[in-house]
């Protein structure tokens, strides 16, 4: 590939490849996004590959495996393009098949259709599906389409167009400016307007500055930052480069998570290749503008995406946060001017410039402007990611888009916002979510998990795992985040174990209050909003531990039992042979009993039994 | 250990003996030897000119890294408010009556090590295990008791 030397190259580019793929007549979609993958789509791409090449028809149809495409309930997933033919849950054992049918042929496969829970009616194409029908996939749009290892796709549909009109047309204030017009607030869960801190960035003295991607996407629920680095890493980078330009960045950094090490290679291969035509690194595009990007892994520290935590850990110090006095735009890296944005911030960037910042701004609320990836997770009928406008209310997500409770269930809360965030009780459930909505409501935004508990989820128990993480994660730098809140986490520990008196009530929220004040830096302040939140609409359920050494929702181990239901147990023996304790007594045919002293509450019994004669007082 | 020392010096060379490169080097080295052995710490400090304190530090903030050895299979339950909700005590619990160790720990034989980690991205598939690299979704105790019996058998 010769390097592009100008923006007419890059528009040129994009006619060669939209005229190569011409003679393509389907494309099949196999998501290899991280749900899809678990459950063994790569093994689909070999299968259809091996497959249309002992047809001899590769040259005509075309494999792509593609980036998240959100609906990971369904998954793996394979769409066939032009018509967007949905199938879901896809076997290898089934590619042949799928290739005679509905790839040389136009027949639809009935038994891989999506079957919509309400109606019972099969659905063939991917935008019928009610989970996608509501969303708004502006910054999503091509993740779940895009030929995840190939940058001529992302140009074909338009990539670098918006790098290419910022190096022809605009100077750097312009672009700030844009930006600052859009209303764009940083996605990585502050919410700090984006424009307002380029410009503090631009205007701060050094001649080196660096600009910044924060992938360590800690928050444990959310993965939208994964997925859209692994999926579309070139429309992460082409904000960054963006950005660079703004602030008069020379170098950036990727801090990605060891713990994907999928979004690792793909952000490397990426970078490597917008390198190659001539998209970053010396002159880029023919212009004087220069900018290099590296990639660097996380350790596994949660505090690390803290952007003075992560800049230290960069150095190769143990990544401690310190006080913001002076700002990482001021004073970050090496003490230089660093401007460090979240993934989906710089995802967001292309479009800003693409479209204009009025466009932008015209979606969403009056504060919180554009759209927002959730991970919408936990007791959920459709999980995987969805993008919707800000001020959407929660009902829509979750009863619309993410199909209601499994099982019958009862809505109880949805978590967000993380260790820093909070619940949201059902009955708030018509909240329009964006930044101040959430945070009115004790939550945050945080970086978009939204964990949907059912009526057996237990909220002490929630809080004490929330504490327990925390506890871990500290980096122990300030007295009242080491101490206080592994206090915090005693006092719950008390609860759930049901040794907790009224005074443990008390103290828990005397400490919540002076952490929150005292604490050095984000994580700590933040922690015992998880604590404060579930106090605030789930009272009667630490009450019932504390007072009636109770748990409502059945979780807590030491207060509950688990009992046999002697009208329902045939004596079938099955979960005898399966209690890892032996504490089921009981000959064949007759009822059993639980040995309570044994039984370890694991409930493998309960896993076992086809009878559903066990259960939980 | 002529080797390891040589092997550690790849890694160096690879990014460069400079500060900003030590989690990367760290990550390497942690990577091939599944621990850091206390000579390629020594290395590492020579080479990049840091004092021995800052490499142990850094060692012992950051979860991935291991100052022990750890087993050649890798089981790692997914502790995520996604997995959480969905049941992770329940498998770690399994897992751990199964292997009979703690998270940390690693068998005398150095066959396996348990491990939690938090959150590894693939929370629709919740709860989730992953053993060796390999992800497994929608985990139960009786899914997961039947895992730890192949995996036994297999480090047998």
């Amino acid at each position: 590939m010769k390097r592009l030397t100008s923006i007419q190259d890059l528009d040129a580019l994009r006619q060669q490849i939209l005229e190569k793929r011409k003679h393509i007549r389907k494309r099949i979609r196999v998501c290899n996004g991280t749900g899809c993958h678990s459950q063994g789509s790569h093994k689909l791409v070999d299968a259809f590959e091996k497959v249309l090449s002992e047809r001899n028809v590769a040259r005509e149809y075309m494999v792509v495996p593609t980036g998240c495409n959100g609906f990971c309930a369904a998954g793996p997933i394979v769409v066939i393009e032009p018509e967007e033919v949905f199938y879901q849950r896809v076997k290898p054992e089934r590619v042949a098949e799928i290739v005679e049918r509905s790839v040389l042929g136009d027949e639809v496969i009935e038994d891989l259709l999506y079957v919509d829970p309400t109606t019972g009616n099969r659905i063939v194409h991917e935008y019928e599906i009610p989970f996608f029908a509501k969303q708004q996939r502006l910054v999503f749009r091509d993740t779940g389409s895009n030929y995840v290892r190939d940058i001529e796709d992302y140009i074909s549909r338009g990539g670098y167009s918006a790098l290419a009109k910022v190096l022809s047309s605009m100077t750097p204030e312009q672009v700030i400016e844009e930006v600052k017009i859009s209303g764009l607030r940083g996605r990585g869960g502050g919410g700090f307007p984006t424009g307002v801190k380029w410009e503090s960035c631009r205007r701060a003295h050094g001649d080196i500055k660096y600009v910044m991607c924060n992938a360590d996407e800690g928050d444990p629920g959310a993965y939208m930052d994964r997925s859209l680095l692994e999926g579309n890493p070139h429309q992460v980078l082409e904000g960054m480069i963006i950005g660079g330009y703004a602030i008069g960045a020379k170098e950036g950094y990727v801090y990605v998570r060891f713990e994907y090490p999928m979004a690792v290679e793909n952000a490397l291969w990426a970078i490597e290749q917008a390198k190659e035509y001539g998209l970053l690194g010396d002159g880029i595009l023919g212009t004087d503008f220069s900018l290099d990007i590296h990639v660097n892994r996380g350790a596994g520290a949660f505090i690390c995406g803290e952007s003075t935590a992560l800049m230290a850990s960069l150095e190769g110090k143990i990544g401690e946060p310190r006080g913001k006095h002076i700002h990482t735009v001021e004073k970050g890296l090496w003490n230089r001017p660093s401007n460090l944005n979240n993934v989906e911030t710089w995802a967001n960037v292309p479009l800003i410039i693409n479209n204009g910042g009025a466009w932008f701004a015209s979606i969403g609320t009056e504060r919180s402007k554009g759209t927002k990836i959730f991970s919408l997770v936990g007791k959920i009928n459709n999980t995987g990611l969805v993008e919707v406008a800000m001020g959407t209310p929660l009902r829509t997500i979750i009863e619309d888009i993410g199909g209601g409770i499994p099982g019958g269930r009862k809505f109880k809360a949805v978590q967000t916002g993380g260790p820093s965030g909070g619940c949201v009780p059902e009955r708030l459930i018509d909240l329009p979510v964006d930044f101040e909505k959430l945070k009115e409501a004790g939550s945050m935004m945080g970086s978009g998990g939204m964990i949907v508990m059912d009526e057996v989820t237990c909220m002490v128990d929630v809080a004490r795992y929330f504490l327990n993480f925390l506890v871990e994660e500290s980096c122990g730098k300030c007295i009242p985040c080491r101490v206080g809140v592994k206090r915090m986490h005693e006092l719950v520990v008390d609860m759930c174990e049901g040794r907790a008196t009224p005074e443990h009530l008390t103290k828990l929220e005397e400490l919540c209050h002076a952490i929150q004040e005292t604490a050095l830096c984000g994580l700590g302040k933040s922690a015992p909003n998880p604590v404060l939140s579930t106090l605030r609409y789930f009272r009667e359920e630490y009450e019932a531990h504390v007072y009636d050494k109770k748990c409502p929702a059945k979780i807590c181990k030491p207060l509950i039992q688990y009992m046999i239901d002697t009208d329902k147990c045939t004596g079938c023996g099955a979960c005898r042979r399966r209690c890892p304790e032996n504490a089921i007594i009981g000959v064949i045919k007759e009822c059993h009993v639980i040995d309570e002293e044994v039984c370890v509450r694991c409930g493998v019994c309960i896993e076992t039994c086809k009878f559903k004669a066990i259960y939980i007082e | 250990m002529e080797q390891m020392l040589q092997d550690v010096d790849a890694v160096i060379d690879q990014w460069g003996a400079k500060p900003e490169s030590l989690l990367q080097i760290m990550l390497d080295v942690n990577h091939k030897f599944n621990y850091l052995p206390k000579e390629s710490l020594q290395r590492i400090s020579e080479r990049l000119r840091m004092p021995i304190n800052q490499i142990y530090s850094v060692a012992n903030f950051f979860k991935v890294f291991s100052l022990m050895p750890r087993g050649r299979t890798m089981v790692q339950v997914c502790t995520g408010t996604a997995c959480h909700v969905k049941g992770a005590p329940k498998l770690l619990d399994r897992v751990r009556q199964d292997l009979g160790l703690d998270p940390g720990q690693t068998t005398e034989d150095l066959a396996l090590t348990l491990e939690t980690v938090n959150c590894v991205g693939a929370c629709a598939s919740a709860p989730v295990v992953v053993i060796s690299g390999e992800t497994h979704s929608e985990m139960t105790p009786n899914k997961m008791a039947s895992l730890i019996k192949e995996i036994k058998a297999k480090s047998a």
